[in-house]
């Protein structure tokens, strides 16, 4: 499975789960796991995806989702599960 | 699984730290490029290159999506082309269309830099080799992209004086043609002793003739991921300090591991090597002094410096060696000056002079990088200069170089400018007194005691 990591962060508003997950889903990417917390009003959310089953190029998925994250009002990135793997486990 | 706390460590690296992968680097072998007739030989070059490299710059940018970690060049370094030109060049002219075609693969395959105007002269220094070198400073000038490098010594060998000398006319050379521009040719010229074979940094980057047909090298940086973790143990002892080092440069180098990994997969070319090194850039947060500030130093130079900096390099090595499978070219700490904000910084506050930097040479990688010099100063000096940096490199066993810049029509206390990734540098001072009697001697220096290991 190709699992891919996606962040949220920026300041706490109406709806940002539901616009990101609205995204996800009419793209075909399960949500396998989210851990989400507010500090000091700013929302903080990470997401484990799965990309196996979307039918889209994965950096198209990068720029659509930094996009909606503009409108938001937060920074949303989306990477590979990789580098977080390589990085924090031996 | 991974949580919440590693995720934002990562991209707060990268976001707020400057760590990026300095470059991928693809190195060509042109061997198979040989040709007696010079048209042809050119013709095989650029349709070598174009070919090997075409997916280069598109798989860098893929990879720096998919991961979200910025790749800030894509590069080449191609078989030093003294090898490659022997059998057509006839003239230094004939060489310089080399550099043309070299610089013309480069821009069609769009990467910034190619390095490989290369010979390596560590012993002797052949007929062609000579025209080579001779003819670096219009080829430099006449290129945009292309990098040179010469070879000057080994432990193995000693070192090859006659090139020496050479290089100190040559080196003035360089800055005198492009002098209208700060002598800002003299950027893409550096000088080694012990130069590595599979080195992914430029200026210095060639192909070594040792290496595989095509293979993807990759160098990382950092400095500011290693800066921000050390203000976390201020005042902590030395195990603290080596261990938060290592700690951090084993994440850092990961990263240059899986980018490499994925960069040779997606070109189907083999994995080389991971670089270690600690490159700085002029950007704010991204330097070496600073590291060498937060051990404990007012200023990059101030005594203790180079005991600070070895330190610096060997956790970075023992950090990194355990982080990536293969780990080569330079993989050290660089200390350039004209590219590190807080080295220039030292420079004009008067902490750092070039003597302390010879000294930092002799534990760290490389070694007298982007030092802006006055336009003045002798051949014979700036040759005397490489000769000290030879022998500091011949006697311990470890690569070191020179890339200085003479900087035409200026002095002491003025600056050059040399813009994006090379900052500006200010212009240092050059011990006067001549060593024109020693360099003016014929021959080399016989390789060191220790070289004898058979």
């Amino acid at each position: 499975m190709k699992k891919t990591i996606i962040t949220v962060v920026g300041k706490d508003t109406v709806g940002i789960i539901a616009r990101v997950c609205t995204y996800l889903a009419d793209n075909q990417i399960n949500i396998l796991d989210i851990s989400q917390t507010i500090v000091q009003g700013f929302f903080n959310m990470m997401m484990i995806v799965d990309t196996n089953l979307t039918k889209k190029d994965f950096g198209m998925i990068v720029d659509e989702l930094e996009k909606l994250g503009e409108d938001i009002g937060v920074v949303i990135k989306c990477q590979k599960e990789e580098i977080f793997d390589q990085m924090h486990r031996i | 699984m991974i949580n919440l706390f590693e995720v934002a460590e990562t991209n707060e690296m990268i976001a707020k730290e400057n760590l990026d992968v300095r470059t991928i680097t693809l190195g060509i072998s042109l061997l198979d490029c040989i040709d007696a007739n010079l048209v042809k030989l050119n013709e095989k070059v650029y349709q070598k290159i174009t070919t090997v490299a075409k997916d280069l710059v598109k798989t860098g940018d893929a990879i720096e999506k998919e991961f979200g970690i910025p790749i800030v060049n894509k590069r080449i370094s191609v078989t030093p082309m003294a090898l490659i030109g022997g059998a057509a060049c006839k003239s230094k002219e004939d060489f310089v269309t080399l550099a043309q075609t070299m610089d013309k693969a480069a821009e069609a395959v769009g990467v910034n830099l190619i390095g490989g105007y290369s010979a390596l002269v560590s012993k002797g220094m052949t007929r062609v080799d000579e025209m080579l070198i001779r003819s670096i400073p219009e080829a430099l000038h006449s290129t945009q992209r292309v990098c040179s490098s010469v070879n000057l010594g080994s432990t193995k060998t000693g070192i090859n004086m006659d090139a020496v000398r050479l290089m100190g006319d040559i080196i003035k050379e360089t800055a005198v043609i492009s002098a209208d521009n700060d002598s800002a040719d003299c950027m893409k010229l550096v000088v080694f002793c012990n130069a590595p074979d599979d080195n992914p940094f430029m200026a210095g980057a060639f192909h070594g003739v040792t290496e595989a047909d095509a293979v993807v090298n990759v160098g990382v940086s950092g400095p500011g991921v290693v800066k921000t973790a050390l203000t976390r143990v201020r005042g902590e002892n030395f195990e603290v300090l080596c261990e938060t080092i290592k700690k951090t440069a084993f994440k850092v180098t990961r990263v240059g591991q899986l980018v490499a990994q994925e960069a040779s997969r997606m070109l189907g070319i083999p994995f080389g090597i991971v670089d270690l090194s600690l490159a700085p850039t002029p950007a704010i947060g991204d330097s070496v002094a600073d590291i060498l500030c937060e051990i404990g130093l007012e200023y990059a130079g101030a005594p203790g410096t180079t005991a600070a900096l070895a330190l610096l390099n060997d956790q970075v090595k023992k950090g990194g060696v355990m982080a990536s499978s293969y780990v080569g070219g330079l993989s050290g700490a660089f200390i350039p000056v004209s590219e590190d904000q807080g080295m220039i910084d030292a420079v004009t506050a008067g902490a750092l002079t070039l003597e302390k930097l010879e000294a930092m040479t002799c534990v760290c990688s490389v070694g007298l990088d982007m030092i802006a010099i006055p336009g003045d100063t002798k051949n014979t000096t700036i040759a005397g200069i490489i000769a000290d940096e030879m022998a500091i490199g011949m006697v311990n066993q470890k690569t070191t170089a020179v890339r200085i810049i003479p900087a035409i029509g200026k002095g002491v206390g003025e600056k050059v400018e040399f813009g994006g990734l090379f900052g500006y540098a200010p212009i240092m001072p050059v011990n006067s007194f001549s060593c024109e009697a020693f360099v003016n001697r014929r021959g080399r220096i016989p390789a060191p005691i220790h070289s004898f290991k058979n």
